[in-house]
């Protein structure tokens, strides 16, 4: 733990020393043979020293009397965003482990739903925002509605629940033969088999696909808030102050580490989910 | 049972008549395992494979037998039709007196296979609390149960371990404790000392005698090896394969299995037993059957 920590650490060192680098050494206009520019700019426009951009995270975000600072108006982005996701991740997980238990449980089903389930993956984002966005605003239930947000989310659900829904698959049909027998020979049924036996057993396969779909739910998130408009978010952030970077080029920065950031604790969180789950991780015994 | 069944069973009944005076079965009990003209056939693309052919096999209640035969004889097969895993292409099949599925409901066996076949994420407490939780037995007296079988294996210090952190023959003895655990009175055990090595082996077959004898159950237990199915038995059966059929059966006779002790494989009389199974084994030929341990 304290070794892959202090390892963390020097990667992040090793990159600000090659940016810095690079920066002294390479000329201003980048490397460039003939028209093609080979290597990238380094003037400070494309990109600044590391400490302008820290600099520019504590100043205020903008010239209004009451703009909040930088990195405080980024955090609160990113924990919307973070938020976003988390819905999505959520419901994405419901849905493919639904899916994939519907799949092992009902043979025809499996043969019916797998190849809907890898065709929706083809499914371009930047087509399916509008999309999902436009068939929101017309959903009317009582006083239920739709509001943007929840659209991102669905978006982001949709690109988490697909490893979800094959590494859960892969998990539920792994029990071996010997197993299967035991429960058969108990005289129970589906479910109690699925709860004792699949359940846990997939779990080995199931951790990486939650990794997978949490880092799916946050690239989902950000870019579904750009496609949709969302406000509030970090992905809106990044363009928004992207448009001004010839102004203030350190102020771009700051949104794009909020979504590391952001990708990092979700990354965090399922490494906690494992932990807790270590116990159905050990390797199988003879 | 189907009317046609005492013509039959005189065909078998070869072991019967060889058993020890005092174990004489009660003819109003039902038999533990009956087994009458089963043959399964399995179909695969690359032809039909006739497991067993008119296989009659009749088990008494508390008594110990064992299936020996080569490889491929149908022993594992014959052992999963009695436990309801498989359906038998012809013939019929019952245990105490009813359907192997009903058996099967009632939870009237109990069974072990080669593979310990633990689930690695329970400890080995809650393993061989298993049936008995699945069963709906409450927690208190779940936990009691297991106390007591970790107990009579051996293994009471090991309770909180998970399966991994125990050795090969120390799993093993978990999942006979777990299949003793709702006090089945049939056994169901296919080679499960197949893995061990010689001196874990011979611990744990002595082990089993024991717990035999203080649970009363019966017995049917898959072996590849002589002195093992001698050692532990009331009779033997010996099956060849090609279509897997009994050829002969065996009785043991060295007094009640369940009085026996270690002393025994010193005996004369054991390996008079071992020299008459190995017989049965080489058959009118006189060639070993490949597959068949013959230490
Ligand atoms: N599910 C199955 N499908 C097709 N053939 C099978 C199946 N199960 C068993 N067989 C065949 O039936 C025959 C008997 O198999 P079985 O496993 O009962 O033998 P066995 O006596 O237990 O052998 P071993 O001593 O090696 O365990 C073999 O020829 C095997 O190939
Ligand atoms: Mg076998």
């Amino acid at each position: 733990m304290r070794r892959q920590v202090l390892l963390g650490a020097a990667g992040v060192g090793a990159l600000a020393l090659l940016w810095e680098g690079y920066k002294l050494v390479a000329p201003d206009d980048g490397v460039v043979v003939g028209e093609l520019t080979v290597l990238p700019r380094t003037n400070d426009i494309a990109m600044p020293h590391l400490w302008d951009m820290a600099a520019r995270a504590f100043e205020p975000v903008n010239s209004a009397t009451d703009a909040l600072p930088l990195w405080v108006a980024v955090l609160v982005a990113a924990a919307f965003t973070l938020g976003v996701a988390a819905v999505g991740w959520v419901v994405g997980v419901v849905v493919g482990l639904g899916t994939a238990t519907l799949m092992q449980r009902f043979r025809t089903a499996e043969s019916a739903l797998l190849p809907w389930v890898v065709l929706s993956q083809t499914v371009p984002l930047i087509a399916l925002a509008p999309l999902v966005r436009r068939w929101g605003s017309q959903l009317e239930v009582g006083t239920f509605d739709w509001q943007d947000w929840m659209s991102v989310a669905v978006i982001a659900s949709y690109l988490a629940f697909f490893p979800v829904s094959i590494g859960a698959l892969r998990g539920l049909s792994s029990p071996d033969a010997v197993h299967l027998d035991l429960m058969r020979s108990y005289g129970v049924g589906w479910w109690r088999t699925y709860r004792s036996l699949r359940l846990p057993a997939a779990v080995p396969h199931l951790i990486p696909a939650l990794r997978l779909a949490a880092a799916n739910a946050v690239i989902g998130t950000v870019v579904a808030e750009v496609s949709i408009g969302l406000r509030g978010g970090i992905g809106r952030m990044i363009v928004e102050f992207g448009a001004s970077a010839s102004a203030d080029p350190a102020k771009q920065w700051s949104p794009i580490f909020g979504a590391v950031l952001v990708g990092l604790v979700a990354a965090g969180v399922c490494a906690l989910i494992a932990r807790g789950l270590a116990r159905y991780r050990v390797s199988e015994v003879s | 049972m189907n009317s046609s069944a005492p013509t039959r069973a005189t065909a078998t009944s070869a072991g019967t008549a060889g058993t020890p005076a005092g174990t004489a079965p009660d003819p109003h009990a039902a038999a533990a395992v009956e087994v009458r003209g089963v043959t399964r056939r399995f179909s695969s693309r690359s032809g039909e494979v006739v497991a067993l052919s008119d296989v009659d096999l009749t088990v008494r209640a508390g008594e110990f037998v064992s299936l020996i035969g080569p490889s491929g004889c149908g022993k594992s097969t014959l052992l999963r039709l009695i436990a309801d895993l498989d359906e038998p292409t012809a013939g019929e099949l019952s245990v105490f007196g009813r359907p192997p599925r009903v058996a099967r409901q009632n939870h009237d066996f109990g069974i072990a296979f080669q593979q310990a076949g633990l689930l690695p994420w329970r400890s080995v407490r809650t393993n061989v609390e298993l049936p008995l939780q699945l069963h709906g037995t409450g927690r208190g007296a779940r936990r009691a149960r297991a106390t007591e079988l970790l107990e009579m294996v051996g293994l009471a210090d090991f309770a909180e371990h998970l399966p991994h952190q125990l050795s090969g023959g120390m799993q093993q003895r978990v999942a006979i404790a777990r299949a003793l655990a709702e006090r089945p009175s049939l056994l169901l055990m296919d080679e499960p000392f197949g893995a061990l090595d010689e001196m874990t082996r011979e611990h744990v077959q002595t082990e089993l005698l024991r717990l035999r004898a203080e649970t009363g159950a019966a017995v049917v237990f898959v072996t590849h090896s002589i002195p093992e199915a001698v050692y532990l038995s009331d009779r033997v059966v010996v099956m060849s394969a090609r279509p897997g059929q009994v050829r002969e059966v065996v009785p043991v006779g060295l007094g009640e299995a369940r009085d026996r002790s270690d002393d025994v494989r010193e005996d004369d009389a054991f390996f008079d037993r071992v020299r008459a199974v190995r017989e049965a084994l080489h058959g009118a030929d006189g060639t070993t059957p490949r597959g068949v341990d013959r230490r």
